[in-house]
């Protein structure tokens, strides 16, 4: 049988932009994904006990306000702590260069900013969600 | 597996997880924990809500359910979304609703795409009915797609089933229609505050009164305001009528053997067409069969009798 692939798309923090994420999340449901919306203004502890219930292989998050290396490595620590390490993180949104290594470092697998192809970061997931 | 599921009989949410995902995938490990986990089913009230898209199903559950945790209930949500027919994917967005229940640890929330199957519901919510009812949940919610007319499969699996209305969707005639307007154990006109609500309201208990006039129990019309959380003490007051009087007259026994009925017929089916048309066997029979359909040297009835002949011995 079919194993779909399962991706919570989350918007940490308070910025209120989420037309990035919206577009991702139907690039994702377009390529016969399971894309989980939660909305606006996710805490670090709902976006892993989300990720739980709805046992995702993927969790996508977008933020646009600069509270990336704080809110992203919460997101990525507390996953790990709750036994979720296995779970790819992918980020979005307006995140500096200087700061994609140490997110890398911290567990967040790919960084997508303004200018990604849709179709790349499909190829992202496919390929690194083991089937 | 034993683990598993006694871990799920236990409550871990990662399990209870993960036991639904190799269910909504036929995977064999899920058909094996079932059998261990059915003997402890039975004892959630299962509510299905159905209604059109944008009538506030998921903003009502979610007020809904804040106030069966004030009175100490757990609830465990079936929100169901559905699958595009073009690539398989789905955007299952009910959570944006829920937002308050999300660091509720006596609430659990599953959102699923319906993966193919017309009715409403997808063909796996009976296995995660039975696994969110094992684990303990005292209610288990199942929100269907946002449905059309004819939707109307939610009843094979509720206790107790709301048909949610709002106002300005069409006139007298609208009610009257076979279907999705014949199921509901409770009526709620959602969306009180707009304009048109008394005329919604009088509709459906015209509707009521026309349909329920030799039945003893008549079916209740609530307004709510979903949103604003109005309504919502009435309508729990009026679910927990219904479950009473089903178990007063002895309905809930016929309702659950409704639902086993489904499930059996669902299983089937599905184990069927998986035996008829992913065997190799059966490939080149059927490939065959459609040339000479297409030919019109046989036609589709006839070519029927020979896949079933096949089986039926």
């Amino acid at each position: 049988m079919e194993r779909k692939i399962r991706v919570l798309v989350a918007k940490p923090g308070l910025d209120g932009h989420d037309r990035g994420a919206k577009i991702v999340a139907r690039a994702l449901r377009d390529a016969g994904m399971e894309v989980i919306y939660t909305g606006l203004h996710q805490t670090a502890d709902m976006i892993v006990e989300t990720a739980i219930q709805e046992d995702v292989d993927v969790v996508g998050l977008s933020l646009l306000s600069g509270a990336h290396m704080t809110l992203f490595v919460d997101v990525a620590k507390l996953l790990k702590k709750k036994g979720l390490g296995d779970v790819l993180i992918v980020g979005g949104g307006i995140i500096p260069e200087e700061d994609v290594p140490k997110l890398k470092k911290e567990g967040i697998s790919a960084v997508f900013g303004p200018g990604t192809h849709c179709d790349d970061i499909v190829k992202f997931i496919q390929k690194k969600v083991k089937k | 597996m034993k683990d598993l599921v006694s871990k799920v009989l236990k409550g871990d949410s990662r399990s209870i997880a993960r036991l639904i995902t190799l269910a909504e995938n036929n995977d064999p490990i899920a058909t094996k924990a079932m059998k261990d986990i059915h003997p402890h089913t039975g004892s959630a009230h299962v509510i299905g809500i159905t209604g059109v898209m944008g009538s506030g199903k998921s903003t009502l559950i979610c007020e809904l359910t804040q106030l069966y945790r004030k009175h100490g209930k757990t609830v465990g949500i079936i929100a169901i979304d559905p699958t595009s027919p073009f690539s398989g994917g789905a955007l299952l967005g009910d959570r944006v609703r829920m937002m308050e229940l999300a660091m509720d640890d006596g609430v659990f929330i599953r959102s699923m795409g319906t993966r193919g199957m017309l009715g409403g519901l997808t063909s796996s919510v009976y296995d995660v009915v039975e696994i969110l009812d094992a684990c303990g949940k005292d209610i288990v919610i199942v929100e269907t797609v946002g449905v059309g007319q004819a939707e109307v499969d939610v009843i094979k699996i509720a206790d107790t089933t709301l048909v949610i209305v709002v106002p300005g969707l069409g006139d007298s005639i609208q009610t009257l229609k076979a279907g999705v307007m014949e199921i509901a154990d409770i009526y709620v006109v959602n969306k009180a505050d707009r304009s048109g609500v008394e005329q919604t309201v009088a509709e459906v208990e015209s509707l009521v009164d026309i349909t329920c006039s030799e039945k003893e129990r008549k079916t209740p019309v609530l307004s709510t305001i979903a949103k604003q959380g109005k309504g919502i003490d009435e309508l729990l007051k009026e679910i927990n009528k219904h479950k009473n009087h089903l178990q007063k007259t002895k309905e809930f026994d016929k309702q659950r053997r409704l639902r086993y009925e489904a499930e059996l017929v669902e299983i089937i089916k599905k184990r069927l067409m998986n035996f008829i048309f992913d065997e190799s066997t059966f490939k080149e029979k059927i490939e065959s069969l459609l040339d000479q359909i297409s030919k019109k040297q046989i036609d589709p009835y006839t070519a029927a009798d020979k896949i079933l002949s096949k089986i039926l011995k």
